[in-house]
């Protein structure tokens, strides 16, 4: 039982959505976006920190491979839509592997970018390493920018009419899928090695750790995360904008991992879900949202850097996901 | 080990669940009729949303004034959608599927415009663009309309007055940035070259970009009679500023985005003798303007915008569908609207063709000595 | 020049370069009836005096209540608080400032001095080239011919060694910060003097770009950083100019300087002028 615990909650969470989304019709539809808006924040910082909590680099061009799996999904639902009810057919399954087809090619193609930055950015450290991630996050904005209006990318205006489909059960499968796949691979022996390449990189390359195959792993799965995030962002939207993409957003990822507590996923899970609802509960103090948001970020960082949940409240010592 | 576990699950999935079903019942108010509004109050283009806002509150008094709608007072809820991609979507949801709004006014932009549009035509709320000049926006559905005119119209008015103007030989300076700038200038160049006008060069910059030299010096290389310059007032003002600098001295002319008071704060004498197509004039002589422009000078202190004067006509466009129709049904207040003619706007007579868009005359403005004077008006 | 010594990117950098541009136009507003009767160069020299007084002033109580107390802490961390420095700047900005562009005043003087071969350029240009020179060899000198200089410079090889050597490493890492803050206060007032409309959120691209210049150049070499925005600038306009020739967009500009970045980083990531060091362990 307890072998296969990971494996059970993940099939529990599955289904416990799969159940709610079938009554989302009963909801209000405005808390139902901000559930799926937490759920995609779920995603994407879950994602990130991987990148950025567990394997201890600094990477500020998520919102550039979101960009690449919403551009890679949307297109995929808009002009292939046909052919795919071709193969799946049009009832409700037919539509839902279309989703995931739409899916999976963006998230695929955000790892395909993910790698083609990874492996000559990762040699770079630290602060060197934010600024070129930033640098490929605003030239993957910048091209998506400067394609024609009206080709298949939507240039300045971007894309519009994206079926709306990122329903309960798509994001928090999603979500739930993300989760299992970042808990088991830094728990498993071999994600140890995630975790010494964070804690001492110099010591984990002479230990004979591979710490540029380990990076470019994370890299790779974090930004095939992060093209799933985009791709449900772009289905939740409906309508999708490169200037949306610009690294604000990738800022506003970081802000959740730094508050949730690098390298705990659960803490990232809460802080997604708060800063989700606290967002909404400050809309009509706007003005001093990003400010209150900042102040916290620098306070955090002064007392407490590891998070603003303590790390014991949900970890086993020595077991640190 | 594995209750632990799933208590962590269950936590997050149980927050996201009360949360759906809390407040899922919200009563309705039936002595007030609820219109939503979504503008940009915050933020990069918070200059429009603000004025939008001032035109529709203006409308709202007005209608309360007169004792109302169907006997109800009209209540008006605005949401910011800070001009960020992706909130105004949100904040729709929030005010159709919450607050149960009968009617949506907004936005400007017209990529938000194309986040809002999808939800109203969903819950079949009528919603009307004050300012959204893209021709996609309205093609969402039937119960989505604009009382601005759109970028084709307003690109083919200015190659209609370059040419009677009698400039042959012209430059167009284009902000790939914007969908709104791209659009006038297609449209622009289509009119113009078929009609023995010729686009001698043409030169492109991005929002946000704050030198033109580049650009302005192949312009001036080809000697032109004029600029076509549809853009917004951000960079136009130091577009026409360097095109100074630099020599060039013949008139420059774009469209609607050159409408706002620190274009002349930032140009200067810089873009005197420049043209720009406009929804209306404030020096327009005509009664209900006059009465328009003196009301909101009033109370501001300034005198109204081509937005707040768009965000007024959307508002009292939707009360108009709302009186006739005699009930706040959505399908009711849309079948009123489509049927929309000669509707006696600030910004001139609307009527909605079978697109839901409006068809009505531009006015050519002109700046002189830093301000903004009538010319004419293009009829469509 | 702040990274050479500190060894960390201060994103707030940009930040400081608008603030500079806004009390250029606050001074003016307030300063303004005073100054009048001045000739236009003592005014501009005295509203582009305070604004470096005030922003070094600011600089320092920047560096003293967030970088400081982290200054033993991982580097990541001094960066992340470097990011919401600047987010809080920024936001702060908007509220106070308003979110929309304000014009720049004008306080040199328009007037196009014309050269033969159609060189057009205008005296706003003539004085603010003027300007940057100066300060370049002024900021050249206190570095390398001040005693504090002479600190900067020790702590940057060494900051053990120099502590060591009865340097006091935070007066002189707060002087480092309060020179380049009136630095970029300087360089935001002359931004804004060539481009006369400033906003709140102006500061975050010249930011990045002086990052990437000083990267370019070398990190902590003050002529290679200046060698590098050149670079930077001219690619960019020919790029602007150019791409057009060709058929694509001026939009892809604004990529361009963190092409050369990244290109810069992966094969030669000491800079142009600047001397390989290696990470010691």
């Amino acid at each position: 039982m307890k072998r296969y615990q990971a494996q059970i909650l993940l099939l529990a969470a599955l289904v416990i959505s799969f159940v709610i989304s079938r009554f989302s019709d009963q909801f209000d539809s405005y808390y139902l976006d901000i559930a799926l808006t937490a759920g995609i924040s779920i995603v994407l910082a879950v994602s990130l920190n991987l990148v950025n909590g567990h394997t201890g680099q600094f990477s500020l061009g998520h919102a550039g491979l979101m960009a690449v799996g919403a551009y890679g999904s949307a297109v995929v639902s808009l002009e292939l839509r046909p052919g795919l009810a071709g193969i799946f057919g049009t009832g409700e399954f037919g539509q839902g592997m279309a989703f995931i087809t739409a899916l999976l090619t963006g998230g695929l193609l955000a790892a395909v970018f993910g790698w083609m930055i990874g492996v000559p950015s990762l040699r770079l450290r630290g602060d060197y390493l934010a600024i070129v991630t930033l640098g490929f996050n605003e030239i993957i904005r910048v091209i998506l920018q400067n394609t024609k209006p009206g080709s298949v990318f939507g240039g300045a205006l971007g894309l519009s009419g994206i079926p709306s489909q990122a329903t309960i059960f798509w994001v928090f499968g999603a979500a739930a899928v993300c989760v299992y796949v970042v808990t088991s691979m830094v728990n498993s022996t071999w994600g140890r090695g995630f975790l010494a390449v964070r804690d001492d990189e110099v010591a984990a390359s002479a230990s004979g750790i591979s710490t540029t195959r380990y990076k470019v792993t994370a890299f790779v799965v974090g930004a095939f995360f992060a093209g799933i995030g985009g791709g449900l962002y772009a289905h939740q939207k409906g309508a999708i904008n490169p200037e949306g993409f610009n690294f604000l957003k990738s800022f506003d990822v970081v802000v959740i991992v730094i508050l949730g507590g690098m390298g705990s996923t659960v803490g990232v899970i809460a802080a997604a879900i708060i800063l989700t609802v606290l967002n909404e509960y400050l809309r009509d103090y706007e003005q001093y949202r990003m400010i209150i948001f900042s102040l916290l970020l620098i306070i955090m960082m002064l007392l407490r850097p590891q998070g603003l949940l303590p790390a014991s409240l949900f970890e086993k010592k020595g077991r640190a996901a | 080990m594995l209750a632990r576990l799933l208590s962590r699950a269950v936590l997050p999935l149980g927050i996201t669940l009360a949360f759906l079903t809390a407040g899922c019942s919200k009563k309705e108010n039936t002595n007030e009729i609820v219109i939503g509004e979504v503008a940009s109050l915050t933020g990069g283009t918070a200059a429009w949303g603000k004025a939008q806002n001032d035109g529709v509150k203006m409308a709202v008094e007005e209608i309360n004034a007169a004792g109302g709608l169907l006997g109800k007072k009209v209540k008006l809820l605005t949401e910011d959608d800070q001009s960020k991609n992706g909130e105004a979507g949100t904040v729709t949801k929030k005010l159709v599927s919450r607050e149960k709004v009968v009617g949506m006014l907004g936005e400007i932009s017209s990529s938000k415009s194309l986040e809002m549009a999808p939800i109203c035509q969903k819950e079949g709320v009528p919603m009307i663009s004050p300012g959204s000049t893209n021709t996609k926006v309205t093609e969402v559905g039937d119960f989505i309309f604009r009382v601005c005119f759109i970028d084709p119209f307003q690109g083919t008015v200015m190659a209609k007055f370059a040419l009677s103007k009698g400039w042959k030989n012209m430059a167009v300076l284009t902000d790939v940035k914007e969908d709104y700038s791209v659009g006038l200038s297609q449209f622009f160049k289509e009119y113009y070259s078929k009609n023995d006008g010729k686009v001698a060069v043409e030169q492109s910059f991005s929002k946000g970009d704050k030198d033109f030299k580049s650009q302005l010096t192949a312009i001036k290389a080809a000697n032109v009679d004029a600029i076509f310059l549809p853009g917004y007032y951000t960079e136009i003002g130091l577009i026409a500023k360097q095109a100074r600098e630099l020599g060039i001295t013949v008139p420059m002319c774009g469209g609607d985005g050159w409408d706002d008071a620190s274009l002349m704060q930032v140009a200067g004498s810089a873009v005197d003798g420049c043209f720009f197509s406009n929804h209306f004039s404030t020096e327009d002589k005509s009664q209900a303007i006059q009465a328009f422009v003196k009301k909101y000078e009033a109370a501001r202190g300034t005198k109204p915008s081509t937005f707040v004067a768009l965000g007024y006509d959307a508002a009292m466009l939707l009360f108009h569908g709302i009186k006739t129709a005699g009930t706040t049904d959505g399908k009711a207040v849309r079948d009123v609207l489509a049927k929309t003619k000669d509707f006696p706007g600030i910004t001139g007579s609307i009527t909605l063709d079978e697109k839901r868009n409006a068809t009505k005359a531009a006015v050519i403005l002109t700046i002189d000595k830093g301000e903004v004077k009538y010319v004419e008006t293009v009829q469509p | 020049m702040v990274y050479g010594v500190l060894r960390f990117i201060n994103f707030a950098h940009g930040d400081v370069f608008m603030l500079g541009a806004f009390s250029g136009v606050y001074l003016n507003k307030w300063l303004g009836p005073a100054l009048a009767g001045l000739p236009w160069g003592v005014s501009l020299l005295i509203i582009l005096v305070l604004s470096m007084a005030i922003c070094a002033a600011l600089g320092i109580v920047i560096e003293f209540l967030a970088y400081r107390p982290l200054r033993s802490r991982p580097r990541l961390n001094v960066l992340i608080t470097a990011i919401g420095v600047s987010l809080l700047i920024e936001y702060s900005g908007q509220l106070i400032f308003g979110a929309t562009q304000q014009p720049f005043p004008q306080l040199i003087p328009a007037e196009n001095l014309t050269f033969t071969g159609g060189l057009a350029v205008t005296k706003t240009q003539v004085i603010v080239l003027v300007t940057v020179v100066a300060l370049l060899i002024g900021l050249r000198f206190v570095v390398m011919k001040s005693r504090l200089g002479l600190a900067m410079r020790a702590l940057s090889l060494n900051p053990t060694a120099s502590a060591l050597m009865g340097v006091n490493n935070s007066v002189v890492i707060s002087f480092t910060f309060g020179l380049g803050s009136a630095l970029a206060a300087a360089g935001g007032i002359l931004y804004a003097s060539l481009y006369p409309s400033v906003e709140p959120f102006m500061g975050i691209l010249p930011g990045l770009k002086a990052f990437i210049a000083a990267v370019l150049g070398g990190i902590g070499n003050i002529p290679g950083a200046a060698l590098g925005a050149l670079i930077i600038g001219i690619t960019e306009t020919l790029v602007g100019g150019y791409s057009q020739a060709v058929g694509l967009p001026s939009g892809y500009k604004e990529g361009v300087a963190f092409v050369i970045l990244i290109l810069m980083l992966l094969f030669k990531p000491s800079g142009l002028l600047g001397k390989i060091e290696r990470e010691k362990v």
